[in-house]
């Protein structure tokens, strides 16, 4: 019942979606170096791109993510911004607007409130309001989700309420390969993209596979055609049985619950969503559609979260096959707890093997 | 201690009789279209309208001072005679006013008028960006373009604003904060709205030039902004400009002034009517005549006709706009949410 995310997050690590994995270079990585590098690379290739922040400069961020690459890259490409969310926000949007492609850092979840104003009245809007003329070509990098007993307003899952607003689009990535790629794609994209990275994952080690022939290319300039297979979900384990969708942290830890569930012959896909959005619906019916069953799992509070988006599309595109209502495991309707009762508030492996049990178990009446 | 920094000084020629002569053109033609305006919404044409009768020299003067190949405007919902001043498409400006669209100038790159700003200080940050980009650029002092955001004495109470100064002060970005100080936040006159005595006294704490100059006064108000773009284009930083004014209108079109002033206030603490008192400089300095003033009331009206035209002609933008507006690169959920209303509202 108390198992946290980093004594237990060595899970298999997925296969990876380089099209041409088998021969291109692979290197471990954490997700921070993975990110670091990805930065490096947007960076160096693309001189438009600045990356900034509370702290990004010489300290590197208070994750390391942004380490070393004001010295590469100067002070005029990464630096750090005073301390105010909505100012780093509202001065990405006059950025976008003279044609930079800004790479704005909100140093925890929690404090993306204060640029809410910014995010929601003006990002995702300008787009719209200038018919087009005014791209919002602005990745957003939020260290999200919980899990590392850190203060209040420190962990927070804010996907439903991004996901919510038109004009936004939100990613978050599960590990350092998807961390690297998702993040090089959303920064070469014309759209503003809220690119939500799981802090308790920031530290754990996977294969990042590079591009065999360029493999420290770039993609941040515009043109770039999109990665195949980085826009829409991606099964990470194949089953027959249930279909776990999750996204962030909570992949990893499905897919310990997969192995665990594996010991009693039942089979368990895991779907990592990916893209909250746009949601890639035909991933979800195709997963749901084939196992018959499913449950989403995720940290944010249970009321209006994004598995009662997941749910609704799972049980429109399958509600012929469906053999149970699809069923939900995720935090409480609280405001996120102290460090102690971390692991009581987030999905654990007991939790989400019982919202398991309950879609095999279902009968009908 | 004086806080107060000095303002570089500008070394500009006086305006010429021409370009007086041109201000006070600029001015009647955006009281005509405004009034107007006003008659458009009790006739029904339009909607709603947020009127600045009473600030046309603080716009004209300075939208004047803009140079549209290289400086930008960030503007909030009142900046009428500053697009005016700027030449600027005034149909395209009044779709908004006619709700056929809400983001103001169509295309703002060309414009340099960003889109119309209903949430007061929104935009002020969007200028310091937008400036700190001049600055990224790398171009040459002097060679810098200047953002210029406009806000009022109620959108100054707002968190952002002062964000906006730091930031600007911190980075030295090319920045012009003009505020238009009218003397109300709707129903909120300036002395409970702003503390520290101005706004322009605000700025000694972020160690920015400020000046306060008479609102009213349009050759006044041009020379105060030329002198802030000069700074600003030097690479000296940002200025705070506040040019202290009245409106002397109604707040919006569905606002009752009544229930917070009256008419005998108004008259007393308007003061001088900005387009008689430059009239009445041109007269006394011999720059312009009563046939100068008579033709240049006969081409605001007649401006105001063909502007009317325009407006009346725009039909309202195609519904599929709706949906294809929002991103650059669309979703598919987007695109059967557009598949879905052409079928339902029948528009296949
Ligand atoms: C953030 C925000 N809060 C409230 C409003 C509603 N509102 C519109 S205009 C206004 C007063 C603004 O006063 P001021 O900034 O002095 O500008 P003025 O209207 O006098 O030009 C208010 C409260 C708004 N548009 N935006």
């Amino acid at each position: 019942m108390s198992e946290t995310i980093t004594a237990t997050s060595e899970a298999a690590p997925a296969a990876p979606t380089s099209p041409a994995a088998s021969t291109a270079p692979v290197q471990h990585l954490s997700m921070q170096q993975a990110l670091n590098r990805a930065l490096d690379e947007i960076l160096a290739a693309s001189p438009k791109t600045v990356v900034f922040g509370e702290d990004c400069g010489q300290l590197g961020g208070v994750f390391r993510i942004t380490d070393g690459l004001q010295a590469k890259h100067g002070e005029g490409r990464v630096f750090d911004t005073p301390l105010a969310e909505s100012g780093i926000l509202g001065m990405s949007v006059g950025l976008a607007m003279a044609g930079f492609h800004p790479i704005p850092e909100v140093q925890f979840d929690g404090f993306a409130y204060p640029a809410i104003n910014q995010i929601v009245c003006q990002i995702a809007r300008m787009n719209y309001r200038s018919r087009g003329t005014l791209p919002m070509r602005i990745t957003l990098r939020v260290p999200s989700f919980g899990g590392i007993r850190a203060p209040e307003h420190h962990g927070e899952s804010l996907e439903a309420l991004f996901a919510h607003v038109p004009g936004l689009k939100v990613v978050s990535p599960s590990d350092p390969h998807d961390a690297y790629h998702l993040l090089k794609y959303a920064v070469s994209r014309p759209d503003p993209v809220i690119f939500m990275e799981p802090k308790s994952r920031y530290w754990q080690k996977g294969p990042v596979t590079f591009r065999p022939e360029t493999p420290d290319a770039g993609t941040a300039d515009a043109g770039e055609p999109p990665e195949a297979g980085l826009t829409g979900a991606r099964v990470v384990r194949e089953g027959r049985h249930v279909t776990l969708v999750a996204w962030g942290a909570m992949v990893a830890r499905c897919l310990q619950v997969a192995e665990l569930a594996a010991e009693d012959g039942i089979d368990v896909e895991v779907l990592d969503l990916r893209w909250l959005k746009p949601i890639d619906a035909p991933a979800l019916v195709a997963s749901a559609g084939k196992t018959r069953r499913a449950v989403v799992v995720h940290e944010a509070p249970l009321t209006s979260g994004l598995g009662a988006e997941v749910a609704q599309l799972i049980t429109q595109g399958c509600f012929d096959t469906l053999k149970a209502p699809v069923e939900r495991v995720t935090g409480f309707d609280v405001p996120y707890p102290s460090g102690d009762l971390e692991d009581e508030y987030l999905p654990n492996i007991d939790r989400i093997l019982f919202g398991i049990q309950r879609v095999l178990e279902y009968r009908r009446g | 201690m004086d806080t107060t920094p000095t303002l570089v000084a500008d070394d500009a020629a006086p305006l010429t009789h021409e370009q007086l002569r041109e201000l006070y053109s600029l001015m009647a033609a955006v009281r005509q279209l405004d009034t107007a305006a006003v008659a458009w919404q009790r006739q029904g044409i339009i909607p709603g309208y947020a009127p600045e009768l009473g600030q046309e020299a603080a716009q004209v003067g300075s939208g004047y001072a803009v140079d549209k190949s290289r400086d930008f405007v960030f503007p909030t919902y009142r900046e009428m005679g500053v697009a005016r001043a700027m030449g600027l498409d005034m149909v395209g400006y009044m779709s908004t006013h006619k709700a056929t669209w809400h983001g103001g100038m169509y295309n703002p790159l060309e414009s340099r008028f960003a889109p119309i700003q209903a949430v007061v200080a929104g935009s002020v940050l969007h200028a310091v960006g937008w400036a700190h980009g001049q600055t990224l650029s790398g171009k040459p002092a002097g060679e810098l373009g200047a953002a210029m955001t406009y806000f009022g004495d109620g959108a100054s109470s707002q968190g952002d604003v002062h964000e906006a100064m730091n930031f600007a002060a911190v980075m030295k970005a090319p920045v012009v904060f003009f505020i238009q100080n009218n003397g109300w936040a709707i129903s909120v006159p300036t002395e409970r709205q702003v503390a520290g005595g101005s706004v322009a006294a605000r700025a000694a704490g972020y160690g920015i030039p400020a000046v306060q100059v008479d609102g009213n006064d349009v050759a006044a108000v041009f020379e105060a902004t030329r002198n802030a773009f000069a700074h600003a284009r030097s690479g000296n930083g940002p200025v705070v400009i506040e040019a202290m004014t009245y409106r002397r209108g109604p707040h919006s079109t569905a606002d009752d002034p009544g229930r917070y002033r009256t008419l005998d206030e108004e008259r007393t603490d308007a003061g001088e009517d900005p387009l008689e008192r430059h009239r009445a400089r041109l007269l006394a300095d011999g720059t312009a005549d009563e046939a100068f003033f008579a033709a240049a009331h006969q081409a605001a009206q007649d401006e105001e006709e063909a502007i009317r035209a325009g407006i009346e002609a725009l039909g309202p933008r195609p519904g599929s706009e709706m949906f294809d507006l929002v991103f650059q690169e669309t979703t598919p959920a987007l695109e059967s949410q557009a598949a879905a209303w052409r079928e339902e509202s029948e528009h296949v």
